[in-house]
């Protein structure tokens, strides 16, 4: 048992702090919820990409560094702690890469991938819909087949980055007569721009367009755009988001970084009694989230697969960012009503983590059922 | 990096765990809250063993430690198993002994520790710059069924003669005595910083212990509510009974890489950090499991009890999750003094 790097390892980190250093923008990006900062954000993809380091944990022909998981956690702690931007392509990277390498086609990962690692194609997903949430299996967005390819026909909504984005992935219904919900359902990936796509951008509780709702009016999409077998969508798709909820979403490096901005915040700002203890919480728990990290890593590293423990991260680290926020606006005091700070932005965005990539009622009901062999009951 | 137990320390757990689950430890938890330390002290000799004790010994003494990952992964057991005496204590002991400049008493006390023959319990308040944070209270746990007593305060520690009478504890099983009278064993400054390194331990594996003590709280009411039936089904089927249940889990989970990586680090920081992360838990484990046993839950002759009750006095022990938190972040970015 040891939480040693390897000198490989080591040396990834030390070159990604030196590149950080010289290239991170000094003063913080627009948010990206705007036209002009997911702009600037994409920009900052393009370069990230240039200095080969928007996705070390890929092969190299595509882009990436050929990271094993310790090197790419290394580098995540590094681009957290240099203060880099908000990642725009987080959706197509952590989602739908991972199920591109699982369950694509050879065609498909040289056509997607080296796009995506540039920040050229922006993706969406699109899960939900207006009757299927934490239910999802329930969805009634159709995909009908038609010369060469599909016609898909529907309503999704919830679609973080919609907005702006340029393609989108999710699942649809090819087979409404399969026996059970989640069979007949096929893994897609469309066009944003194509003929029949209407985006509508909803405003979040701050007003900014984070996500959109989309009609899909006969939307083609031809046979090489779906992503494993046809009716294996909701498989597929679980394996992503296992991933979502798992490794990948959040790494520990976000929180590591924004536990040390909030101990400094709390020194500033004359280090009150009053809340060192939420203080100290947030720094324990950013601490017990890379540590839980590294032995989940760990197991990945060993052949090991990660289950329904990808739960348990998911309700931790989205209460934990919360919690962590809540105490910053309280540092703030009345100043910390001003809703365009860094901090009031963050706690915005981290009122979301409780509800999406599966709401932590859902994730308790898997922990319950799965890892404590609870018997299921009525949600 | 390979941040998990290697097959060796995964079942030297597996061992102890297979071991104290055969030796109808209630009964012996019972027996010590009435002063009857007989059965205690053989599950003691089947631990020392087994190695447990040894964990902390160092080879000099007849022991093969320090070991920290070792003691964490025991100590979880002896958590889990509510083996009763000073068993936090007879460890802090062990490595205090160690460090003193005079080897006389390790001579003395460690192979009979690593043994498993000798309990020893320990009362330290370590001053400022010396491991403040991690304190025992004022008494002397198990005074009673110990065979040496430690004091430590400041740059001094003595061995006391005698004990007052007990004082109950909220857990029965832990039986608390003010230390009296004492012989100076060792004295200067280098006292204060083993003391401050035993402190340390005693913290690491009181958090140790009480991890063990909330994954056995969490077991017994797991099985509890998929037998108990209300309403003609098992109540663990209500989301009201799993949320809680998810949550205990959750704190849990999130306590053992704190208390492994700081096994390996031995960063105080790290220490503070396990030792609240593991309070908060089991006592979270704890609150869960009364409340979903019901009235049942709430009595003495359930063996629940003989978890519940502890959950409480090792959130305090060692440490207060005031005093970690403190020791986690601090007004100026001082380094450490230790």
């Amino acid at each position: 048992m040891d939480l040693d790097f390897t000198p490989g390892q080591e040396a990834l980190r030390a070159d990604a702090r030196e590149w950080l250093a010289a290239h991170v923008p000094r003063r913080p990006l627009p948010s990206l919820e705007t036209a002009e900062g997911f702009a600037a954000h994409r920009a900052w993809e393009a370069e990230l990409s240039a200095g080969r380091w928007s996705v070390v944990s890929w092969p190299r022909e595509f882009g990436g560094r050929g990271a094993d998981i310790f090197g790419w956690l290394a580098f995540e702690e590094e681009y957290y702690a240099a203060g880099a931007p908000g990642r725009v392509s987080q959706n197509g990277i952590n989602l739908l890469a991972p199920t591109l390498f699982d369950h694509g086609t050879e065609e498909q990962r040289a056509r997607v991938l080296p796009s995506m690692a540039s920040g050229e194609v922006i993706w969406a997903q699109a899960w939900s819909e207006p009757e299927a949430g934490s239910d999802l299996a329930s969805l009634r967005s159709r995909a009908v087949r038609t010369d060469g390819g599909w016609l898909l026909r529907g309503q999704k909504t919830w679609s973080s980055r919609a907005a702006f984005a340029d393609r989108a992935f999710g699942i649809f219904r090819t087979d409404p007569a399969a026996a059970k919900a989640h069979h007949g359902l096929t893994y897609v990936m469309f066009d944003l721009r194509a003929p029949g796509v209407t985006v509508r951008p909803i405003g979040r509780l701050d007003g900014r367009p984070a996500f959109a709702e989309l009609f899909l009016d006969d939307v083609f999409v031809p046979d090489a755009d779906v992503i494993g077998e046809v009716g294996n969508g909701w498989r597929i798709a679980m394996s992503t988001t296992g991933n979502e909820r798992g490794l990948m979403l959040r790494s520990p490096g976000r929180f590591l970084a924004s536990a040390e901005r909030l101990v400094r915040l709390w020194r500033e700002r004359g280090a009150d009694p009053a809340l060192r203890e939420r203080v100290a919480d947030a720094a324990i728990g950013a601490r017990a989230y890379q540590l839980f990290t590294y032995a989940h890593a760990s197991r990945f590293a060993a052949g090991g697969r990660i289950g329904a423990e990808s739960s348990l991260n998911k309700v931790f680290w989205s209460e934990y960012d919360v919690a962590l926020h809540e105490t910053a606006l309280e540092l703030l005091g009345a100043e910390g009503e001003a809703a365009d700070g860094e901090w009031a932005e963050g706690y915005v965005f981290s009122l979301a983590g409780p509800i999406y990539a599966g709401t932590n009622e859902i994730q308790r009901d898997i922990i319950a059922e799965r890892l404590l062999g609870l018997p299921k009951g009525r949600r | 990096m390979r941040f998990l137990l290697d097959a060796e320390q995964a079942e030297f757990g597996r061992t102890l765990d297979r071991m104290l689950g055969a030796a109808d430890t209630p009964s012996a938890v019972r027996a010590w809250a009435c002063g009857d330390h007989g059965p205690g002290r053989s599950l003691w000799a089947r631990l020392g063993e087994a190695g447990m004790f040894a964990l902390a010994v160092p080879e000099t003494y007849e022991g093969v430690g320090p070991l920290p990952v070792e003691l964490a992964v025991a100590y979880v057991e002896a958590g889990r198993h509510a083996i009763p005496g000073p068993v936090v204590e007879t460890a802090a002991v062990a490595t205090l002994l160690a460090e003193l400049p005079d080897p006389g008493r390790a001579k003395e006390w460690l192979p009979r520790i690593a043994s498993g023959e000798a309990l020893a319990t320990l009362v330290a308040a370590p001053g400022k710059g010396s491991g403040g944070g991690f304190a025992s209270g004022p008494y002397a746990l198990d005074a009673d069924a110990a065979d040496a007593v430690f004091v430590a305060s400041g740059d001094e520690l003595r061995l006391a003669t005698g004990h007052g009478p007990l004082r109950p504890s909220a857990d029965p099983a832990r039986r608390l005595f003010a230390p009296e009278g004492g012989t100076v064993v060792a004295r200067g400054s280098a006292i204060r910083a083993a003391v401050g390194r035993a402190t340390e331990l005693a913290a690491l594996l009181t958090a140790a212990q009480a991890l063990g003590v909330g994954l056995e709280l969490l077991r017994r009411t797991v099985e509890y509510v998929k037998r108990r039936e209300q309403f003609g089904v098992p109540v663990g089927s209500f989301q009201a009974v799993k949320h809680r249940l998810a949550d205990a889990l959750i704190g849990l989970e999130f306590t053992r890489p704190l208390l492994f990586g700081a096994a390996l680090s031995k960063s105080p920081v790290d220490v503070a950090a396990a030792k609240t992360a593991a309070g908060d838990a089991a006592y979270t484990a704890a609150r869960t499991a009364l409340q979903l046993h019901g009235a049942v839950g709430y009595t003495e002759e359930l063996d629940l009890s003989l978890w519940l009750r502890k959950a409480r006095p090792l959130r305090d022990a060692w440490g207060t999750p005031a005093a970690c938190r403190a020791r986690v972040v601090r007004p100026q970015s001082a380094p450490e003094v230790t």
